[in-house]
């Protein structure tokens, strides 16, 4: 029971898929602009690495070694069509938002990441915990970037204008810089600074 | 490791695509009828908007029946070959609103006589008749399409709105993101004495040139796209305009 909490908190920090692994930078850098953007993509990455990963261990002895990324892949790409199909039902203006992004959650790195290390060998309770974990870990870097570049690229949240118009009055301008994907990496960058700095273990020694 | 033999594989495989071929193609049918809703109701959305009407999508079928009294389909030639009024057709087959745009443009770009267009009549408050058109084209990177709403005059812009596909976040796709773009068209016109000039997207023009908006600053491609899009697509329904200057 002790390691089905750890599967879950660990990808938030020391096993954090972006600012550990690397992975799955690419969205984060496309998604972010704003923070609605950023927390759909996060939940749509989560339920797809849950139940990919729940549905491949569930099959993991059945799958012939030869063909299991074949397999992988089907199995992802399912996922991610339902999650698509469900936003352009029911959330449609996120699903615009998103655009290619929802379609491209077969390329994310971490998906298939965590099919490869973790559910091909683990029992399906660990593998659902596993990607529940992951996809977090993947979403609250996600939220943080965009809710720094919203807040400053528009003055705005969740589409709500927080910076009173004093602020404007006053002087004070949006940061374009916030709204390109560029500022995405940095901030990533000074996240994962702040992040090993906590965390000495986590600095390659020379 | 296990080995697996190859009939196997093959067998594994093809069961495993046809289950979750069987289980997509199933969602899709269920979930066809509220997204073909979403896209009607943004569309809807899209026209009230170029007759500055703005609403939240849910309601937007709700305005839209209300406020668009009247949907015609017109010819090149300006015959109207479609009428719909009050939830009723009073002539033609196929409803205005359902008619595949993209498609009939197509048409009408090969030349084809038969390429049937939409005019949407929105009637205001004050009983005045506003022209809602579409309009589409081809930006920087990819489609570009929008309305364009007309006063009584069949000439004097009541306002515009467009969408695009892809064109770049900030640059191009500010023809969607920066009110001061379509709020720029207001008030021009299209016809100069009985002549079609339409409305051209160009730098440094000011505010009172009649027939030239500004255009955008670091996409002069989408801007250029957004000329060519409104003289192509309007020239269309000249003949229908003139039909209702008489």
């Amino acid at each position: 029971m002790a390691n089905n909490k750890k599967l879950i908190t660990t990808p938030f920090s020391k096993e954090n898929p972006i600012i550990v692994q690397v992975l799955g930078i690419c969205s984060c850098l496309a998604v972010t602009v704003k923070l609605q953007p950023a927390v759909v993509m996060a939940l749509s990455v989560t339920v797809v690495v849950m139940m990919s990963n729940l549905f491949i261990s569930l099959l993991r002895n059945t799958i012939p070694p030869r063909i299991r990324i074949i397999v992988q892949l089907v199995v992802v790409a399912l996922f991610v069509i339902l999650v698509d199909q469900f936003l352009k039902a029911f959330a449609y203006d996120v699903s615009k938002q998103l655009s290619v992004y929802v379609g491209l959650i077969i390329t994310n790195c971490i998906v298939m990441g965590r099919l490869e290390a973790f559910a091909m060998s683990n029992k399906p309770l660990p593998s659902l915990l596993d990607g529940l974990g992951n996809g977090l870990g993947y979403g609250i870097i996600l939220v943080i970037v965009g809710f720094v570049r919203e807040l400053f690229g528009f003055g705005t949240l969740w589409g709500y204008r927080v910076l009173p118009e004093s602020f404007y009055n006053a002087g004070y301008e949006n940061n374009g810089l916030m709204v390109m994907p560029a500022m995405a990496l940095i901030l990533v960058g000074i996240i994962i600074w702040v992040h090993r700095n906590k965390n000495k273990e986590l600095v390659e020694n020379e | 490791m296990k080995s697996f033999s190859n009939r196997y594989i093959y067998i594994y495989s093809t069961v495993l695509v046809v289950v979750v071929a069987a289980i997509l193609a199933i969602v899709s049918m269920v979930l066809r009828k509220p997204q073909d809703n979403n896209i009607k109701a943004e569309q809807m959305q899209m026209i009230l908007q170029a007759a500055n009407k703005t609403v939240e999508r849910v309601e937007a079928e709700k305005v839209y029946n209300n406020y668009v009294t009247t949907e015609l389909g017109v010819k090149a030639n300006g015959e109207v070959v479609a009428k719909y009024t009050n939830g009723k057709q009073e002539l033609g087959d196929i409803r205005p609103f359902s008619l595949n745009i993209k498609d009939e443009y197509k048409k009408y770009k090969a030349n084809n006589n038969d390429a049937v267009l939409p005019v949407f009549v929105y009637t205001k408050e004050d009983g005045e008749s506003i022209y809602v058109v579409p309009v589409r084209g081809i930006g920087l990177w990819d489609e570009i399409w929008g309305y364009v709403a007309l006063k009584s005059d069949a000439n004097t812009v009541e306002n515009v709105v467009f969408d695009h596909a892809g064109e770049t976040p900030g640059l191009g796709g500010n023809i969607k993101d920066d009110p001061s773009f379509p709020a720029s068209f207001v008030g021009k016109t299209i016809f100069e004495g009985d002549d079609f000039v339409s409305i051209a997207v160009e730098k440094r023009v000011g505010k009172d040139n009649p027939h030239k908006v500004d255009a955008l600053t670091g996409a002069t491609l989408t801007s250029n796209g957004v000329s060519d899009m409104l003289k192509e697509s309007l020239k269309f329904y000249v003949p229908y305009f003139k039909s209702l200057k008489k």
